[in-house]
């Protein structure tokens, strides 16, 4: 594989939209999750109303956020768990380590957990001789595949099963060759049976965190599979990985919360299984960890609150924004060359991975507004990207060419007559050099249009002439 | 200066919070103490029939099965028509339950039940619940001496006993409960919310039942 990165965006979006497999993918996937979550939303007439709430309890915790840090601290830690902090992905990996160093862990098991992605934790547990196994059918494929996830909460969406089947072949060493792997059925009992082993093997199972409550000192998963809770019930110990966002005060918060996040994510009414863990397992428990933890992820995040940024944090990763999302819809996850494709990526990973890395994120978007009208937290994901692209801006880290341009036009727009006289010359000119044809196949300083398709040559007059005209006309 | 102190650092200073937390302590302790409650649902504000009905139709949508009977006596009768209809075992394996204690299960000769913990060898678990909610179809089962977690993800078939006045209209009303029986801010090690058996819709987004946890979630619900 090689490491796709926000910077060759470009050159990975292109590949993207020739890959016939992903393209029928991403069909598939358009219209499934659209409608799914259109119809749950019309079965629930309180929906706007679930929304306006979950934004409010957000905008509340996260501008409490270190008060209620404190208090989730204080309850874990009364029911004999241990919270800890890191400020960025070395130390998060470090203190998973040392977990799993004091009880001599040879595997561990793993829950689907957006922040082990962001802080490339399986790489680093290999390097320390561990072996880590993801649980989630989805990230298991990927982790033989040797991939990034391509969309938060499908990471396989980009595999089709004849693909599956291969890997499968090409891992699983107890396979006869004789069974087949034809149908969905068949792959899915495969993976059922290779990982129930694992499972029961692992001395240590590491989740992610839907949402943390700082009332009861819990965490929260939510699942489809039961992956998650045979990971954090069978080992002796159960990590937690979270980002501090996590946190909300209440479990009437959460469930406020849950009620637009299956809906919203993939149109059910509820997941299948939500899982609330509170400390280690109580004395006259039969069964359950014997030790919890929660490790903290800052990686950045403490330095946008205050901030135009802060709303980002509202986000409870449901998906929508990029199911809806046609720039996501053309060219898949991979391309982003980010942990967190689509429209929140484009706001998210500047943040973790610097504006300098990740530039070219938040100018990969038509501002058509989709992910703002579907998101459940009402984030402004334009409005965000748009604050990303002037701080791009301000820091001079755009091209020279861009830079430019954007000037030539700040120019004429901040001086409205000199702009009228200029569009129209540059009209009139434009349909006069194109007269015959009405079109240009091929034009000066816009070769990334005409690359692709005729760029139509102007008719009649500049839009303002014509807006001009057409008041005057009523 | 450590990683917790640095991290509570930064968002005291960027979130201006006054050095002995100001108004924003009392405000964040008086909300975790008062835990109100925020906008719910109508659709589960309905009286016990009519909740129990909702609670099947939810649960049949997230593909678990439902049986009622008309007594506790009833049981064992309903869960070994289960198993014979989709020829499973008989050899079952139950939680601890006082409430599942009191079912004549030898009314039914065909079945035998150990009372534990599940292994990866059990093949059906039969366990009660601490409720469940119509809203929808969903389960909450909690961790405990009589109720072991490992019963509701190991096995392949998962079945419950319900009694239809422990269906609420919705999950406040279960916390509600859980604060009664538990303490204020104390949860057991685990809750559950299940709605339906498990499943997985990672091979071309294409559903298919039974991923890691039950292919088959089974409820008696017995009426009361
Ligand atoms: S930004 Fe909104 S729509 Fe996108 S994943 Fe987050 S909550 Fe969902």
């Amino acid at each position: 594989m090689t490491e796709s990165s926000p910077r060759r965006f470009n050159e990975q979006a292109a590949d993207a939209l020739q890959n016939v497999e992903l393209q029928q993918a991403l069909n598939h996937m358009r219209a499934g999750f659209v409608q799914r979550r259109r119809e749950a939303i019309d079965r629930l007439p309180e929906f706007e109303g679930l929304r306006d709430e979950s934004q409010a309890i957000k905008n509340h915790t996260l501008d409490h956020l270190d008060l209620y840090l404190e208090a989730f601290e204080k309850k874990v830690t009364e029911q004999g768990g241990r919270v800890h902090w890191a400020k960025n992905a070395e130390e998060a990996r470090r203190i998973v380590l040392e977990i799993c160093r004091a009880v001599d862990a040879r595997t561990v098991t793993k829950g689907k957990s957006m922040i082990g992605e962001e802080i490339h934790l399986n790489a680093f547990l290999e390097r320390n001789d561990i072996k880590p196994i993801e649980t989630d059918l989805g990230e298991y494929i990927i982790q033989l595949r040797n991939e990034m996830p391509s969309h938060i909460i499908a990471p396989a969406i980009h595999v089709n099963k004849k693909r599956v089947a291969e890997s499968f072949r090409e891992h699983h060493t107890k396979l006869p060759a004789d069974r087949t792997l034809e149908s969905r059925v068949d792959i899915l009992a495969e993976a059922r049976s290779e990982l129930r082993g694992r499972f029961v093997a692992a001395e240590v199972g590491i989740t992610g965190a839907n949402f943390l409550i700082a009332e009861t000192g819990t965490s929260v998963i939510v699942t489809n599979e039961g992956n998650g809770d045979l990971t954090q019930t069978l080992p002796q110990v159960h990590v937690v990985l979270a980002s501090l966002e996590k946190v909300v005060p209440t479990l009437e918060d959460a469930t406020t919360l849950l009620r637009v996040l299956a809906r919203s994510a993939t149109g059910q009414e509820m997941s299948v299984y939500t899982t609330f863990s509170s400390g280690p397992r109580r004395p006259d428990d039969p069964d359950g960890p014997e030790e919890y933890h929660v490790v903290l992820l800052d990686n950045g995040r403490s330095a946008l609150y205050g901030t135009d940024f802060q709303e980002i944090f509202r986000c409870i990763r449901c998906g929508a924004c990029l199911n809806h999302c046609p720039v996501y819809g053309a060219i898949g996850g991979h391309a982003y060359g980010s942990v967190y494709p689509g429209p929140i990526g484009k706001v998210l990973s500047p943040a973790l991975m610097g504006i300098d890395n990740a530039g070219n994120l938040p100018n990969a978007s038509s501002f058509c507004g989709r992910c703002q009208e579907v998101c459940p937290m009402r984030i402004p994901l334009p409005k965000m990207m748009r604050h990303w692209r002037e701080v791009e801006f301000d820091r001079k880290l755009n091209t020279v060419r861009a830079r430019w341009t954007l000037g030539l036009w700040a120019f004429f727009v901040r001086r409205p007559g000199l702009y009228r006289i200029a569009t129209r010359l540059a009209v009139g000119l434009l349909s006069r050099c194109a007269r015959r044809r009405g079109h240009f196949r091929t034009l000066p300083a816009a070769g990334d249009w005409t690359r692709h398709r005729n760029l139509p040559a102007p008719q009649g007059g500049t839009f303002q002439d014509r807006w001009r005209k057409k008041r005057l006309d009523r | 200066m450590n990683s917790r102190e640095a991290i509570l650092g930064a968002l005291r200073t960027n979130l201006r919070r006054a050095a002995d937390g100001g108004e924003g302590a009392k405000t964040v302790m008086k909300r975790l103490t008062t835990h109100a409650q925020n906008l719910i649902p109508m659709r589960g504000q309905r009286d016990l029939s009519a909740r129990v009905a909702l609670f099947e139709d939810y649960a049949v949508d997230a593909a678990s099965t439902v049986a009622r009977v008309a007594s506790t006596e009833d049981v064992p009768a309903a869960v070994a028509k289960f198993l014979r209809a989709h020829n499973l075992p008989t050899k079952l394996v139950r939680a601890p339950d006082p409430r599942l204690d009191a079912i004549p299960w030898r009314r039914q000769r065909i079945l035998t039940l150990e009372a534990r913990p599940a292994t990866e060898n059990d093949a059906v678990a039969v366990t009660g619940a601490f409720g469940a909610v119509a809203e929808t179809g969903t389960l909450v089962l909690t961790s405990g001496n009589t109720s072991p977690t490992t019963l509701n993800f190991l096995p392949e078939t998962h079945i419950v006993i319900l009694w239809a006045d422990q269906i609420d209209p919705d999950y406040e009303s279960q916390w509600t409960r859980l604060r009664a029986r538990y303490g204020e801010g104390m949860m057991p090690r685990t809750v559950n919310l299940v709605t339906g058996p498990s499943r997985s819709a990672d091979i071309e987004q294409t559903l298919q039942l039974g991923a890691h946890g039950p292919r088959r979630l089974h409820i008696v619900i017995v009426d009361v």
